[in-house]
């Protein structure tokens, strides 16, 4: 029996269960999927929003607004890298007051340090921005994070403080007798909890109706990216925008943490909740839309695309709301991972309000290890621990410099990787120029070997994405 | 942390790390250290387990294991150091490496002289920008084949292969032989990127399909591909979208194009060729960086083997001179090409000495001559019945040439 579980092990079910876990309270987090970070959170723009975007008095203003400023902290704490890199809305002439409109509507969200720029100015900050561009607004507070690098890390803190994790846990119903909650999964398994809170994303509207609400629905909206080498990480310093749409902020171009260039997304509403797959137009899309803001982008330097679904909800704002014991964290689109750390202190406060939080706990752990401390470490700090264990000597990925031991660490520290997208987006090996083609074969045995299961049991992202079908002629 | 001096370092233990050992060794070079990432020496060649190397160095038909493990021989009878496992991290431009495994940690050496020798890898899926999903079961065609000749384990049963490149068209053979049904190997281009040998043994003799000027537009499946959706492509190599057609599949293997592998290159800030992706380099295969080397396929792509061999020779020969102080020049003359004519290695001569010289061509030819120039003097004017950017092709320049040349340029064209 739990005090909490928490459907959807995203950025934002992720967060609050890390905030949670500072009671002591018994928290359960579940996900359909074979690790966390598998829907929105795995693909989305990788931004800290200043919080221009919204309007004024909305939901996703005063959560953006409050998670912005929070952060910077929360990523010191999980050990998740977190660069201030600052965003620039920009504009040709005609979409001056478009720009003017933005910053009135910022300050007005109560956003720091934003101010306009003009042309010369612009492009001596952003010298390969399209010269016939403008004005731009400049917001300071503007950030880079990995979305899935924080998911990890909050979920792993949670797990650290005694929280579960279920995972491959499909709900397929939600029952309430005498107070308690049973969730339910397809496979048979049942989680039993006083409070249920619903961060399911594209399926939060499933969820609560679920538990008999079903006043708003979720459509996905596909966003695709394309993520260029490291030699183009520098091409822009700061987070370029086009002046928004309806539709979203349009295509942006972005240094990531790791040092690569983001393009990206696209907005299309289509009805598959699972549908994640990137198209021609998308690429084309994205080739015409980036070129607007930045010049001479080196296209040819792609390493790989990719498409999530961002949650939008029917009724334009973040659904956040507590009633009889559940917690609706609804259509969480953007700016959803700038919003996650605020949404987890508001659903705290909730839980507070209702009496519901236990005991703060003494023993606490409010800190986590960078996912990638060892790369940061001196020559001397390596040869010590190469010494204790030479894993950590033994490079598995070529690309990005991934030892064996950090790929164990991968598999076994808190939530450990299940399968090789799993090892990929806790080490990196995998991601760099050659995209797995030297290191998935060691990587599959590395899992093999650690989680105990046959060579060909070794997926690429659970369930039926088997890598192997069995073993060759000669050894049979 | 451990800091040794090295008169040569090798960086990579495949046949060309291993040849150019041995070549500086019996040239009188005895404090060598062979740098191999992987667990034994060999390089790629460790799962090449079909025939065909071998013809020109040896005579005869070997295996790449059984080729690769002749130079091993020759190396542990010279007893040249290796160090396995072991990852080179960096080079500076003052000729410092930095390298790292299980046993040593990170350490670093003084070389005296560097031969580069890392090889290439394959490019990869997110290159080619192919819409749909992302499911499991796309594989370059080097990783396949190291699951099944290395793993031996079969990574798929109903397979596709984008890209008419070796390996593609050696493991279309190779998944055949162990059972899987290879439905077609498409090819964007109006001709093969592979050996005419390997279209006929691999592809012909098994009646593979070879689908000139098609590609792959979409790739379906959520866990893993169950199919592709292939065109045939216009001349602009855009796919004409009434050709369209689906191909179930649960397997897609690239073999797309092989990238020589630089990284190293450029951290010791060394010129590379904006078309071979290899460092430039003169006839003894020394990069612009003074007293490193380069040679096999980091410098540029090789089809065969044998070649690799005889340019580690090359390099390994010159770094033992350069060693020992004995360093030739006097010329120095650039060779430019057409555009017909990609690329040259070496891409500079500087001294009268005989160079043969590698090219490969931009698209296929038939009928036609290679033709040299110096200004407007023919130096060389051979004639070919067909050259294609599959096959890399050779003329050797005489000491003889070189020491007439008038300029400071030769230039190489294919003409009718």
């Amino acid at each position: 029996m739990y005090d909490v579980v928490i459907i959807g092990a995203g950025v934002v079910g992720g967060m609050v269960a890390r905030t949670l876990a500072k009671y002591d309270m018994k928290i359960c987090i579940v996900d359909k999927e074979s690790d966390v970070a598998m829907g929105a959170t795995r693909a989305n723009s990788a931004i800290v929003h200043a919080g221009f975007d919204a309007a004024e008095g909305s939901m996703k203003a005063r959560m953006n607004v409050r998670g912005s400023q929070m952060m910077e902290s929360v990523c010191r704490e999980l050990g998740v890298k977190y660069k201030r890199n600052q965003s620039l809305v920009v504009g040709f002439e005609n979409e001056r007051s478009e720009v003017e409109a933005i910053y009135k509507r910022g300050l007005a969200n109560g956003v720091e340090g934003l101010s306009i720029v003009e042309k010369d100015e612009l492009h001596t900050l952003e010298p390969n921005l399209n010269p016939d561009l403008t004005v731009a607004l400049l917001a300071k507070t503007g950030a880079i994070v990995c979305p899935y690098e924080l998911c990890l890390a909050a979920v792993g803190n949670a797990m650290d403080n005694g929280a579960a994790l279920e995972l491959d846990f499909e709900v397929c119903g939600i029952e309430k007798a005498d107070s308690v909650y049973t969730v339910k999964a397809l496979d048979g398994r049942e989680i039993k909890a006083k409070y249920v809170i619903n961060s399911a994303g594209v399926y939060s509207d499933e969820i609560a109706a679920m538990t008999g609400d079903a006043d708003f629905t979720v459509k996905p909206r596909r966003g695709e990216y394309m993520l260029l080498d490291k030699e183009c990480g520098g091409f822009t310093t700061r987070t370029i925008f086009h002046t928004p749409t309806k539709m979203g902020k349009g295509i942006l171009v972005s240094p990531t943490v790791d040092g690569n260039l983001l393009l990206g997304p696209t907005a299309t509403d289509i009805e598959d909740k699972e549908d994640t797959s990137t198209t021609a137009e998308g690429f084309a899309t994205i080739f015409a839309k980036a070129s607007d803001n930045v010049s001479n982008i080196p296209f040819n330097k792609v390493i790989t695309s990719f498409c999530g679904l961002r949650a939008t909800g029917s009724v334009g704002d973040f659904i956040i709301k507590e009633r009889d014991g559940v917690i609706t964290l609804g259509g969480i689109e953007s700016p959803g991972l700038s919003s996650a750390p605020a949404i987890a202190e508001y659903v705290e406060q909730l839980l507070a309000d209702k009496g519901a939080l236990g005991e703060k706990k003494a023993d606490f752990i409010a800190t986590r290890r960078p996912m990638h401390y060892y790369r940061e470490l001196t020559m001397d700090e390596k040869n010590a621990i190469i010494k204790k264990d030479p894993a950590y000597g033994r490079i598995v990925c070529r690309c990005e410099g991934i030892t064996e031991g950090e790929v164990v660490e991968a598999l076994t520290v808190n939530p450990a990787a299940r399968d090789i997208d799993g090892v990929k987006r806790r080490t990196r090996s995998g991601m760099g120029r050659c995209q797995g083609g030297f290191c998935s074969p060691t990587v599959v045995e590395l899992i093999a070997r650690e989680r105990g299961i046959p060579f060909e049991s070794v997926t690429k992202f659970g369930k039926g994405s088997i890598v192997n079908y069995g073993k060759t002629k000669g050894d049979m | 942390m451990a800091t040794m001096s090295k008169e040569l370092v090798i960086i990579g233990g495949g046949p060309a790390g291993m040849s150019a050992a041995v070549a500086a060794y019996d040239a009188g070079i005895r404090d060598i250290l062979i740098l191999e990432r992987d667990k034994s020496l060999g390089g790629i060649l460790r799962q090449c387990i079909h025939n065909g190397f071998g013809l020109h160095r040896f005579g005869e038909e070997l295996t790449g294991p059984e080729y690769a493990y002749r130079y091993e021989l020759q190396v542990r009878e010279r007893n040249i150091p290796v160090k396995l496992g072991t990852m080179v991290l960096d080079i500076t431009p003052d000729k410092t490496v930095t390298a790292m495994n299980g046993e040593d940690g990170l350490f670093t050496i003084d070389a005296k002289a560097i031969i580069l020798a890392m090889g290439c890898r394959e490019r990869p899926k997110g290159a080619l920008n192919i819409a749909g999903t992302r499911p499991a079961g796309i594989f370059t065609a080097g990783t396949a084949q190291r699951f099944v000749n290395m793993d031996g384990y079969m990574p798929g049963k109903k397979v596709v292969i984008l890209g008419s490149g070796d390996i593609g068209l050696i493991m279309a053979r190779r998944m055949t032989l162990e059972g899987a049904e290879v439905k077609a190997v498409c090819e964007l281009m109006p001709y093969s990127g592979g050996l005419a040998r390997n279209i006929e043994q691999c592809l012909n003799d098994f009646s593979i399909p070879l689908m000139l000027s098609h590609t792959v537009v979409e790739i379906h499946g959520k866990e893993r591909v169950e199919g592709v959706t292939i065109a045939k492509v216009d001349e602009n190599r855009r796919p004409i979208p009434e050709t369209r057609q689906f191909i179930e599949c649960d397997t897609l293997l690239l073999s797309v194009g092989l990238l020589p592998e630089n990284e190293l290159t450029k951290s010791a800030n060394i010129g590379l060729d904006r078309i071979t992706g290899g460092a430039v380099v003169d006839q003894n295969r020394s990069t612009e960086l003074e007293g490193v080397f380069a040679c096999g396929n980091v410098l540029h792509v090789h089809d065969l083997v044998d070649y690799v061999s005889e340019e580690a020779d090359i390099a390994g020969r010159a770094a033992a001179e350069y060693i020992k102080g004995n360093t030739a020049s006097g010329r120095s003359i650039s060779l430019s090409t057409d555009g017909k004519v990609r690329y040259t290695v070496p891409q500079r001569i500087s001294a009268n000495e005989n160079v043969t010289v590698y090219f490969r061509v931009a698209d296929v030819y038939r009928d036609v001559r290679i033709v040299v120039r110096d200004k407007d003097r023919v130096i060389i004017n051979k004639k070919k019945q067909k050259v294609a950017p599959g096959e890399m092709e050779t003329v050797t320049l005489t000491r003889e040439m070189i020491e007439s040349v008038a300029g400071d340029n030769l230039s190489f064209s294919i003409e009718k």
